[in-house]
């Protein structure tokens, strides 16, 4: 098992998803943002930060990166993803994932643990979602991490099973819609939130939640 | 010869815009009562040789149509 953690200029977490990575099994290495070729590996993470200045919007610039070409080829192909913040923004942005996130609702940056609900299990959940109900203690850091879509594609993607986790009652930190904090895509392939799983996996932060995520994308 | 353009981009109708609620919010302490239904935006200013393509551009770079509307001013 090879990871391939993406770098753009303004990431500032593919360090830590580099570590998770490594905590979770197999190698790890950074794909910096020119690169065109993904061959070889097996899973792809992108990491958050704030890619090219979080110029124009959040993940805006970063989809049309060649390594963000390679990212959707690799993601048509079935091969697993995960976006973490900035990483889910640029997903959304380049369409692999439904909607999209806005600026908190009380326009503050939030950096604190919150409890995550994973919302569904089923047969073409990746496993890191396949936990229907399970709490998991993660941090979150951002300023623009407000899930939304329109009503009808909330319904649509609530149906089809692609919430993938939600806050906690109560704990909503930005205003999400539904309290979606993560979703997937139709296939179950690509996974996208907003908390920081690469932040938690270990004791010395207080929680080893995180890794399971990571574990569940092998 | 290059066409020059205005994009104005903002926040869908019913969408949460809250920049414009702060902006809403402050206005009444500096004596500015009754200002309703403030909306942050932004304005992009460029020159094209191609203005058939300031469409084209717009829904894949400058707007998000998910979440933003944007209007073309040609100068």
């Amino acid at each position: 098992m090879i990871w391939g953690v993406l770098q753009f200029p303004g990431s500032c977490d593919e360090r830590d998803a580099l570590h998770a990575c490594l905590l979770a099994g197999g190698e790890a290495r950074l794909v910096w943002h020119e690169e065109r070729d993904l061959g070889g590996l097996d899973a792809i993470v992108v990491p958050g930060g704030f890619s090219y200045g979080d110029y124009l919007r959040a993940g805006a610039i970063a989809r049309f990166s060649p390594a963000m070409e390679a990212v959707a080829e690799f993601a048509a192909a079935g091969g697993p993803v995960l976006g973490i913040c900035n990483g889910f923004q640029v997903l959304c942005e380049a369409g692999l994932l439904p909607g999209a996130l806005l600026r908190n609702e009380n326009l503050r940056f939030v950096c604190r643990q919150v409890e995550l609900i994973a919302a569904f299990g089923g047969p073409e959940t990746p496993k890191s979602c396949d936990r229907p109900g399970e709490s998991l203690s993660i941090p979150v850091k951002h300023g623009e991490g407000r899930y939304w879509a329109p009503e009808e594609m909330l319904d649509e993607i609530e149906a089809r099973g692609q919430v993938a986790f939600r806050y906690a009652p109560g704990q909503n930190p930005n205003g999400s819609a539904r309290d979606v904090a993560g979703v997937r895509n139709e296939a179950g392939n690509v996974l996208g939130l907003m908390p920081h799983p690469e932040h938690a996996v270990d004791e010395l932060t207080g929680s080893t939640d995180g890794l399971k995520i990571f574990e569940g994308m092998r | 010869m290059a066409t020059k353009a205005r994009v104005l981009i903002r926040p869908k109708e019913g969408i949460l815009d809250p920049q414009g609620k702060a902006v809403e919010r402050a206005l009444p302490a500096l004596g500015f009562e009754g200002v309703e239904h403030v909306r942050v935006g932004r304005v992009v200013e460029l020159e094209t040789d191609r203005p058939d393509a300031l469409g084209e551009l717009c829904e894949k770079l400058l707007a998000n149509p998910l979440i933003e509307d944007y209007e073309i001013e040609k100068l």
